[in-house]
């Protein structure tokens, strides 16, 4: 099985030549054969690369330590479910999960582009091909996950035990169906400078994929903040660690890309830009991928430190970067420019958009990179953390969320700037009556507090207004608002939530950094602590044992206001005895959307034990606010408009469009 | 304005903004960014009290006080010289005698660095990469530490 697993590998990579090279060669010379070959080599290459690793997660799950990856990261007495998300819990694993996805998008441009010109569907499967070959490469040689070992050890060296977690199971695959997700729209890209020309097919396939990508990524860092938050047990949903920040910059300029997506689509506006946005987010992506997969920094991400990996990975990415990048300084004058506009418009405010969040994924970079060319050129160590982060991220985003509720209400190519404030007057007023509330009646609240409350109800309240002046409200008849509420293009919901999306993390994390209390103490059981209002009394240690870790767990009881237990905390000390390591399980208690976090640290001699207690106000909004992006982005991609099957509007009517994302 | 002179000012609009966004950015670097020192660079680094930086090193041994509380305090080495740390909170779950450790924080007027947190790596060498790189360039590292 693990032969067979291997050998499909190598059959992937060659097929990923063959899918490089001859829908390239016949797109140049006009062969209608040969660029026909990229479709079934792309779903053949997209069956092999799933075999490879199901071959891969066979050996995970029954745990066959004569492979050499299965040995160093797993176990037999792990929980099933660990064995085998315990798969892509290693460097090799995890990179075959990336070429995995990556075909799989490879596939899915081959099913359901059959109505792309021939040309450049060839060209778009041609660069997939070359980012897959590459990486096939990289897999084979360097990070080989069917290695084996001769004689097989008898037991395997367990996984990392802070990767022993549900979270391995979701946070990963969503963050490279992101990430990787990207890459279509790079290849679109590229597609389009080799051809030297964009028709209007491309915008509407671009436009899809990139919020296909960006659901998922949302999701993957939204999931990836949220474990890193329980696992930990810090208690902070974001650090600014380099790994964080590798994934950031993709999101933000995919965001970016989102909304200049939208005027191409819609105006055939900005057309070299969302060009050159889509190369660099998918270059970013490449990027995240060397910072966390080459070793040059230290983190959980970084499972094994191989220098010829980091070299590897950087070639890949001068490859690709630099590649797309002079093609495009090469071809982008010969590419038209489109439609113009006045600056107080729809596009004018998406215009405002990209400058802003391009702007801070740039900052972004600076602060992630810094370090890395300080160490590179002197000798000096440096470590640009939260402090450098809040000085420059926060003054951008601050403004452009201030102006996000005036977009979607201005019309295109010129609005009324005047006449959108009037229509967001309600929502200024909700907005302004947050700030008083939040100032006089909550203690403590300091003026950036109460402004931040009153930002986030600002951008709630108007994405609702945008959706209530949208179908009418006011001005025409209940029966009639409900029916063009029901009526109105996913397209228009889709952003509206998104928008609401982004206004519940706005008060999730204001809440939270503004309005969060803790305490640090020694307690013995029997003692109660107070902190915000809530009552808790520590039980005692109790120990238990696990399926491959023993814990001394520490129970808390939270009591009301009549002394009585109203619910109960758990946090424990585990440790895994096979890599002799401690982890901290925090205990958190949900209360409405905020929570109460407990963390234990050392026992004393005296039978005391340090106790971390944290009051996290609306704490649950920040992840809730993401789940709410991915539903808007959701929501867009079943508007009819863009579903990827049916690019063509000229189809007679009456027809089914052919198909729609999966 | 003609549509000419309209371009223009947008086009400087975005320019200055950009020319902020990079001031802002260089000046945050050097205000924010905190430098990495060994106890033995402290010797000849003019570090003031107050000023943010991270110190790296192995928790010398025998050192480790538990004070009230959740105060904690403890010696930094390389071997050369030491540097004792206060800290109030959970130290992480790898922290222990003979480690490597990265505090982050600042000198308190008595020459006693006061952190506000402590790292230790997450993986079975306990080693963080730049307290490795520190004790290969003084000659303390033994080789049978990085596994």
């Amino acid at each position: 099985m693990i032969e067979t697993g291997h050998f499909a590998l190598v059959l992937a990579f060659a097929l990923a030549l063959v899918q490089m090279l001859v829908p390239l060669f016949g797109a140049r010379t006009g062969n209608q054969k040969m660029m026909a070959v990229g479709s079934p080599v792309a779903v053949t290459g997209f069956a092999l690369t799933a075999l490879s690793f199901a071959a891969l997660a066979t050996a995970y799950a029954s745990s066959d330590f004569s492979v050499a990856s299965v040995w160093e990261n797993s176990h037999s007495l792990q929980p099933l479910i660990y064995k085998i998300t315990g798969t892509w819990g290693n460097h090799e694993g995890s990179m075959l999960l990336w070429v995995l996805i990556l075909t799989f998008f490879g596939a899915l441009v081959a099913a359901f582009g059959s109505n792309l010109p021939a040309t450049l569907r060839a060209n778009v499967l041609a660069v997939q091909g070359a980012i897959g070959a590459t990486f096939f490469l990289f897999i084979l040689t360097t990070s080989n996950p069917f290695t084996r070992l001769n004689p097989a050890p008898i037991e395997g060296r367990d996984l990392n035990p802070i990767l022993q977690d549900l979270g391995l199971a979701i946070h990963p695959p969503l963050l490279y169906l992101g990430y990787v997700g990207f890459s279509i729209c790079f290849s679109f890209s590229v597609a389009a400078l080799i051809e030297g020309r964009i028709d209007a097919s491309w915008a509407r396939w671009v436009r899809p994929w990139t919020l296909v990508a960006w659901m998922f990524l949302t999701g993957g860092i939204a999931m990836g903040s949220y474990w890193a938050y329980y696992e930990l047990g810090w208690g902070g949903f974001w650090f600014w660690d380099p790994v964080e920040n590798a994934s950031f910059m993709p999101w933000l300029a995919g965001t970016a890309l989102l909304h200049s997506a939208i005027v191409m689509e819609k105006r055939s506006a900005l057309k070299i830009w969302t060009l050159l946005l889509a190369i660099l987010t998918f270059s970013l992506s490449l990027l995240g991928t060397f910072l966390v997969r080459s070793g040059v920094l230290t983190s959980v991400h970084a499972f094994a430190t191989d220098p010829t990996r980091g070299v590897f990975i950087l070639c890949i990415l001068t490859l690709f970067i630099g590649g797309s990048l002079a093609l495009f300084a090469l071809r982008a004058s010969r590419l038209t420019p489109g439609g113009l506009f006045h600056p107080v418009s729809r596009e004018g405010a998406l215009v405002l958009n990209n400058l802003f969040l391009t702007t801070a994924a740039a900052t972004v970079l600076i602060g992630t990179l810094y370090p890395l060319v300080v160490e590179a050129f002197s000798a000096d160590k440096i470590s640009v953390g939260a402090p450098f982060f809040n000085l420059t991220f926060g003054p951008l985003m601050v403004p452009l969320l201030v102006v996000v509720p005036f977009g979607p209400l201005l019309a295109w190519k010129r609005g009324d700037l005047l006449a959108v404030a009037q229509r967001l007057m309600a929502a200024f007023a909700a907005a302004l009556l947050a700030v008083l509330v939040t100032a006089l009646f909550i203690n403590g609240a300091s003026v950036f507090a109460a402004l931040g409350v009153g930002l986030a109800f600002w951008l709630i309240c108007g994405a609702l207004t945008d959706l209530a002046i949208k179908s009418g409200l006011g001005t025409a008849a209940p029966g009639v608002v409900i029916r063009r509420f029901a009526g109105l293009p996913r397209s228009v919901l889709g952003t509206a939530l998104a928008h609401l999306g982004l206004g519940l993390t706005t008060l999730g994390i204001v809440g939270t950094l503004c309005f969060g209390t803790e305490k640090i103490l020694s307690m013995r059981a029997g003692e109660t602590v107070e902190l915000s209002g809530h009552t808790l009394r520590f039980e005692g240690l109790y120990p238990a044992q696990g399926p491959n870790y023993a814990e001394a767990r520490g129970r808390f009881a939270l009591l009301g206001a009549d002394g009585s237990t109203t619910g109960e905390i758990t946090s424990a000390k585990r440790s895994y005895p096979v890599r002799q390591m401690t982890t901290t399980e925090s205990g958190i208690k949900t209360i409405g959307f905020s929570q109460l976090y407990l963390s234990l640290g050392d026992e004393g001699t005296d039978g005391s034990v340090v106790v971390r207690l944290w009051w996290k106000p609306l704490v649950t909004l920040i992840w809730g606010g993401g789940l709410v992006m991915m539903a808007g982005a959701a929501m867009s991609l079943l508007d009819r408009r863009l579903r990827v099957g049916a690019p063509s509007r000229r189809k007679p009517a009456g027809t089914v469009p052919s198909a729609s994302l999966p | 304005m003609t549509r000419k002179q309209k371009r223009l000012s947008v086009i400087a609009g975005g320019l200055a903004f950009l020319g902020a966004a990079t001031g802002l950015t260089f000046y945050a670097l050097g205000q924010k960014a905190s430098y990495f020192y060994m106890p033995a660079d402290l010797t000849t680094a003019s570090v003031q009290p107050g000023q943010r930086i991270r110190l790296g090193g192995l928790v010398e041994k025998g050192t480790i006080v538990r004070g009230q509380g959740a105060t904690v305090a403890f010696s930094v080495t390389d071997s050369q010289k030491q540097v004792k740390v206060t800290y109030t909170g959970i130290l992480p779950d790898l922290f222990r005698e003979g480690q490597g450790v990265i505090t982050e924080g600042v000198f308190d007027p008595d020459g006693v660095f006061v952190a506000d947190s402590v790292l230790a790596k997450h993986d079975e060498n306990y080693m963080p990469k730049e307290v490795a790189d520190g004790l290969k360039a003084k000659g303390v590292w033994q080789e049978s530490k990085s596994d």
